[in-house]
């Protein structure tokens, strides 16, 4: 009795979200709280890792001419600078200027993994590490909104000026949830959705390719399925880097936000 | 009646089980087009911004970036629905 007459392929397990649930390697118990070390919190590690020493190394190299490491670190640092700082903060913006690009630079590499042989998976396709930084994020424009306009700044987001004020009954609470609660989980979601969606794909092209190469009569459909799955490895590549820009680049326009009331 | 609840209970717990499936296809799908329609306003007034003004592209391409990402917030919760359905 199937509603659907459609049945799936025999033999063909599509893969699902649990392709994002990985096994333990260590587990620990710390003031109570349990802590399991999977993959992805080694591949953090190592993501974090790559982006220190990438800096160190950059920023240890003497001489006026850049060199290797310091000229992809200097031309990651001039993108944050003209593309998302100048763009939306203006020049006052620059002393974001570290923290911007120590947040593009770290997701960026987590992104990227999801592509890089022997690791293939994008460590931001796990909620926590987008949670954390959205958390982060949410924490910093708030501090900044406090610091700069004092307690007015709650007024300047919940009643925005050069509205009537019979409006405020339906603004305020609107403001309220896309301002304190929307936007850092948006900020969150978008960042995983994303990078989940791209591994989804991936797994489904590549395991579809290497199922149907290896039946007679859909070797044809196999090799295309194999064409689109590389096709989709450079698509990810831009999804990595464009995902990366746009949480920056949110981060900086809520700071922005943040720092001058609304006029 | 305890044979007819025999003979039922499994029917319904597929049909709702398929019902479920149709329900997370239906969620993104649904889920999808207003941000689908949403983007190509964003990108198609962006475009044209940039080929009448060639000299202010860098300004409207952050500037699209932006209304894409508040624009596919939508859809993208939605996928995750998928998911959580």
């Amino acid at each position: 009795m199937t509603l659907f007459l459609v049945a799936q392929q025999p033999g063909f397990d599509a893969p699902d979200a649990g392709i994002f649930l990985t096994p333990c390697i260590v587990n620990f118990s710390l003031f109570g709280i349990d802590f399991c070390v999977n993959r992805v919190v080694l591949y953090m590690f190592l993501a974090a890792l790559i982006v220190i020493v990438l800096f160190v190394t950059a920023a240890s190299g003497s001489g006026l001419v850049p060199r290797g490491a310091r000229n992809l670190v200097e031309s990651v640092i001039e993108f944050v600078r003209e593309q998302i700082v100048l763009q939306t903060m203006g020049a006052e913006g620059l002393r974001w200027l570290p923290l911007l690009t120590a947040m593009f630079s770290f997701i960026l590499v987590g992104n990227l993994f999801g592509i890089v042989p022997g690791i293939n998976f994008p460590v931001n396709s796990r909620m926590a590490i987008p949670a954390f930084l959205a958390g982060m994020v949410w924490i910093i424009f708030n501090a900044v909104g406090l610091k700069e306009q004092g307690f007015a700044y709650f007024k300047s987001v919940l009643f925005p000026p050069g509205v009537p004020w019979p409006f405020y009954i339906l603004l305020t609470p609107i403001e309220f949830a896309s301002v304190f609660l929307l936007r850092p989980f948006t900020l969150a979601v978008r960042l995983l959705a994303n990078m989940m969606a791209g591994h989804l794909l991936l797994t489904v092209f590549f395991l579809g390719a290497a199922y149907l190469i290896q039946r007679p009569f859909t070797i044809p459909f196999g090799i295309l399925a194999f064409v689109f799955s590389v096709a989709f490895v450079a698509f990810e590549i831009l999804v990595a880097v464009l995902q990366a820009y746009i949480f920056t680049i949110l981060t900086a326009v809520y700071i922005a936000g943040a720092m001058h009331p609304e006029h | 009646m305890g044979d007819l609840v025999g003979q039922v209970g499994p029917f319904v717990a597929q049909v709702s089980g398929e019902l479920n499936v149709l329900a997370r296809g239906l969620a993104y799908g649904l889920a999808a087009i207003g941000p689908g329609i949403g983007i190509g306003l964003v990108v198609g007034r962006a475009i044209e911004a940039m080929a009448r003004q060639p000299e202010a592209a860098g300004m409207v391409r952050t500037t699209m970036f932006l209304g894409i990402a508040f624009t596919e917030a939508l859809a993208l919760i939605g996928f995750v629905l998928a998911f959580i359905l």
